[in-house]
């Protein structure tokens, strides 16, 4: 077994509703080096957020983890207790949520948001040494250290997505995963956060996880990029083959609606809606897409060095008329 | 905290003592009789007061009341009497009405205040665990049981609690704030009997709350266990009990606090009646009682004294508010 | 059946709207059986337990209990619905000028409710009501309403800041409807489920208001409502004397009647806030 800082494998995550199993993920499988970067990327709806929930086990009844394993190093994270999973958490992987607008304790100062993660992994610390590693904590993710004394109304929407960040990686997580981090921001704040979020990855070596729709940013950020669908994985790759060769139908979509900044095109959206999660018929879920049927099982095929796909003999040469970028 | 925001919550407390103290002066004069008059009839048909004499004895008497004076310098000796706290004599026997209040007021505050402190505390803690998903089923069967009973009003409770506990089956006194043969002195037998006999009221009134105060607490807890706040903190691996109290409880308490000092008025309405059927010496049964006698001296100095001590315990509590909640300093709470 | 689902998800505000028309139904239909004069003074023996003649025996003036009561719930269920619609009514009606003009009216409205919320409530009707001679219920009715709208005002004030701002405000206005068709067509009936449920609320707390004050002897005297039975049930000593007959019964149905309008209001309150739903 090779060491892979997050391996996840042939992960399925159902919704039990009264009218039938939603399938939001169905068999994902990838791994993680470290310190490398994953882009999740999908339309609402794909399965990307259920399986950040999964990989901190956060995820709630009515979803349930039917099969698979979530590797972080070595251990398997649906085989730890409840309590060892706590641990974990914070300390072994984190997660910086989407609205940080309210994801910190609004009656509590920010410096004790920060240390009753730390006291709550065991870390003791003296008075002085815990100011230190406030202090530092504070400019890694470049904020005045002050912004420790104040309550989170006191913050911007940037500085209170930097204090996540900061929480994120205050025990130096092997794997930190960032589910939209900069979806409620301006364009201009969006770019600090994720110069911010790349400065401490980088630092620590973790390995990241990125989710989101915004493929401009996948493109910056990500050393690899995975296309999600229907709660399936259908195309994995480096950035550099997604964007230049992207094999799956779905995504040779995907970057064709990107819009052009060189040249004038009428912008071309994705036919079609995403299918129904519930009930959802086995086979390939793309073909419902553009109105064909193929119920065999999808084969996970890798057309190159690290490169896969699910191909499907039936949709895969859909739309390969446009020209490569 | 700042100055706004305390000028503001006073201005509101002087205004309220305005209103009160003038609807309170108004009020009787819109009538045609006075109190006096009423009395000295009554006095008169009761065979007590030489029926003769009074035209004499009713102007004698006016005069010394007051009454015989335009109405805007009897409202202006108004307001002089009670800001010196003296709220005249009863029409009963004479003894001035402050003492009355003062005699009756602090077993009322007692009770209420120890019934309305355990109401409030069980409740909201037991409101919060019913809430909290990890919480045994134990809690759980309670809940119809003090759902029932919070939509019951007080007295009515009360008066099934004397019928069973004290009639039927008597294992407590049936009324009044502490025995016959108890000399009122700090001694073992006395706090005994004071607290026997403060069981049933105070006990009517906490296990009709604590209903009420549970529901609310758990409604809110629910609200908050929504909040991305909450969903966070488990990502950081917080321990179990800190994110339920310092996260759930500590932010879903806010509003319980507010619908605390909300009720604060209504808690003390109600215990007019619970003091009337358990014959308990409070400010309730003095009202009662000035009611019963047309006493209106008596009746204008309890309503005040009890419009101005609320006004002011809610004015307290808001100054406390900030405190519990760091974001009021910006703005006036919108509850 | 459609229905039958609709009954079983809503269970507790279903059970409500049963016990409620339960209460209602024996008062009105009731007095259709029962002859008014049985609950006058002197209508039977005083103080006889149960009989056949008398079903829940006679009070200590010679009332039959039964008609008593059967006369009372109505008394007293019409001071709650007066009190009910005119204090919600106005409260409604302020609570939108409120929100939906703002500026000065706004802060004066809502200066006025703050120093009426302050003021103990019933302490001004218990003294409001011993200086008014004769009263009926109606006047009793409208005398509690005087001081229940504030809480009507409150939530509709609330809720129609709320809306101000929404979008489909916004596009109503953008497409040229007038004023009084956005009042009409968009907004009440978003308030109409908060008007209703302030009703049920306010209902419960006048009919608690008026118990109270009826059982202190201030309500009207001369109509019969399930609050006079208790001023006479204290006055007499029924307690110390067992009368059980006699102070059981109108417990019972106020009991009733506050538990109907309480899982009409849990009900509700969970339709509105699906979270709620969770089984307790």
């Amino acid at each position: 077994m090779t060491n892979f800082a997050l391996s996840v494998e042939n992960l399925k995550v159902y919704y039990h509703t009264s009218g039938g199993p939603v399938k939001a993920v169905e068999g994902v499988s990838f791994n993680l080096s470290k310190g490398e970067k994953l882009g999740l990327v999908g339309e609402s709806g794909s399965g990307k957020s259920t399986i950040a929930l999964a990989l901190m086990r956060s995820h709630k009844p009515p979803a349930i983890i039917e099969e698979g394993s979530i590797n972080l190093g070595q251990t398997n994270l649906l085989d730890l207790s409840e309590e060892n999973m706590r641990k974990t958490r914070l300390s072994g992987i984190s997660m910086i949520p989407q609205g940080a607008m309210n994801s910190l304790n609004p009656v509590a100062r920010i410096r004790k948001q920060v240390v009753d993660a730390l006291s709550d992994h065991s870390f003791k610390f003296k008075k002085a040494e815990r100011e230190t590693f406030l202090r530092e904590l504070m400019e890694s993710v470049e904020l005045d250290p002050k912004v420790l004394n104040l309550f989170p109304h006191e913050l911007s929407g940037g500085m209170k997505q930097r204090v996540c960040i900061a929480i994120s990686i205050s025990l130096k997580p092997q794997v930190i995963i960032a589910d939209e981090p900069t979806s409620a921001l301006d364009v201009i704040v969006q770019r600090q956060v994720i110069e911010t979020l790349s400065k401490v990855q980088e630092e620590l070596g973790a390995a990241c996880v990125l989710i989101g729709h915004d493929m401009g940013l996948m493109a910056q950020f990500a050393d690899k990029i995975g296309i999600m669908y229907a709660g399936k994985l259908v195309e994995i790759g480096s950035v550099n083959d997604i964007f230049k060769n992207p094999t799956h139908p779905y995504t040779r979509l995907l970057i064709e609606s990107l819009p052009d900044t060189k040249g004038k095109r009428p912008l071309i959206g994705i036919p079609g809606l995403p299918p129904s999660l519930l009930n959802l018929a086995p086979g390939c879920s793309f073909c419902l897409r553009i109105e064909k049927e193929n119920r065999k099982e999808i084969p996970w095929v890798e057309i190159s060095k690290d490169h896969f796909i699910q191909k499907c003999d039936i949709c895969s040469d859909y739309g390969k008329v446009k020209t490569k970028k | 905290m700042n100055a706004e925001y305390v000028l503001k919550r006073f201005l509101l407390f002087l205004a309220v003592i305005v209103v009160a103290v003038s609807i309170n002066f108004i009020i009787p004069r819109l009538r045609d009789t006075n109190p006096i008059k009423e009395r000295l009839y009554q006095l008169a048909a009761q065979g007590g007061v030489n029926v003769g004499k009074m035209e004499e004895m009713i102007e004698v008497w006016e005069k010394k009341f007051g009454l015989d004076q335009p109405l805007w310098k009897q409202y202006i000796n108004y307001w002089n009497d009670v800001i010196r706290l003296d709220f005249g004599k009863t029409i009963a026997d004479f003894t001035p009405v402050i003492n009355e209040i003062m005699r009756s007021a602090p077993w009322t505050i007692g009770m209420l205040s120890v019934a309305t402190v355990i109401a409030f505390v069980v409740g909201t803690v037991f409101g919060a665990l019913l809430a909290w998903p990890k919480t045994g089923n134990f809690v759980k069967i309670f809940v119809p049981f003090l759902m029932t009973l919070s939509a019951i009003p007080y007295y009515l409770l009360g008066i099934v609690m004397i019928y069973t506990f004290a009639i039927y089956w008597p294992i407590l006194p049936t009324s009044g704030a502490y025995g016959f043969g108890v000399r009122p002195e700090w001694s073992i037998e006395m706090v005994l009997s004071v607290i026997s006999h403060a069981i049933m009221p105070a006990g009517s009134i906490v296990l009709t709350s604590i209903g009420f105060w549970g529901l609310g607490m758990r409604g809110m807890m629910i609200t908050t266990m929504g909040e991305d706040y909450m969903k966070f903190a488990e990502y950081k691996g917080l321990k179990e009990n800190r994110i339920f109290l310092s996260y759930g409880v500590r932010n879903a308490m806010l509003p319980q606090v507010t619908g605390l000092a909300i009720s604060l008025g209504t808690i003390l309405a109600g215990s007019v009646l619970v003091e009337v059927i358990f014959a308990y010496p409070g400010l309730g049964n003095l009202l009662y009682t000035a009611i019963s006698s047309n006493d209106y001296f008596l009746m204008q100095g309890i309503m005040i004294f009890v419009i101005v001590s609320l006004g002011f315990a809610l004015f307290v509590v808001d100054l406390l508010y900030p405190l519990i909640d760091p974001r009021i300093n910006l703005q006036e709470q919108q509850s | 059946m459609k229905a039958l689902k609709l009954i079983n998800d809503n269970r507790m505000l279903t059970a409500g709207i049963i016990t409620l028309i339960f209460v209602i139904f024996f008062g009105v239909i009731g007095s259709w059986f029962v002859d008014r004069e049985r609950a006058d003074v002197g209508a039977g023996r005083p103080a006889q337990p149960p009989s056949l003649d008398h079903w829940l025996g006679t009070d200590q003036q010679g009332r039959d209990v039964f008609a008593d009561i059967v006369y009372g719930t109505p008394g007293t269920l019409k001071i709650g619905l007066i009190a009910a619609f005119v204090g919600v009514g106005v409260g409604t009606i302020l609570g939108f000028i409120s929100g939906y003009f703002g500026g000065y009216i706004d802060n004066f409205i809502r200066f006025i409710s703050d120093v009426f919320m302050t003021i103990p409530v019933l302490m001004i009707l218990i003294v409001l009501a011993s200086l008014l001679d004769v009263m009926s219920n109606t006047m009793l009715g409208l005398l509690i309403a005087a001081f229940g709208w504030m809480g009507a005002l409150r939530v509709t004030r609330a809720q129609v800041l709320t809306m101000r701002e929404r979008a489909y405000i916004q596009v109503a206005k953008l497409n040229g409807v007038n004023d009084l068709e956005i009042i009409f067509k968009e907004m009440i009936p978003n308030l109409l489920p908060f008007i209703a449920a302030s009703l049920v609320g306010a209902s419960a707390g006048a009919v608690l208001a008026s118990l109270g004050l009826s059982a202190l002897g201030l309500g009207p005297q001369n109509e019969p409502s399930i609050g006079l039975t208790i001023f006479w049930v204290l006055h007499y000593g029924a307690l110390i004397r067992e009368l059980w007959w006699w102070f059981m019964p109108p417990i019972i149905v106020m009991v009733l009647l506050f538990i109907g309008l309480f899982m009409i209001t849990a009900g509700l309150d969970r339709i509105a806030n699906p979270r709620l739903r969770t089984k307790v």
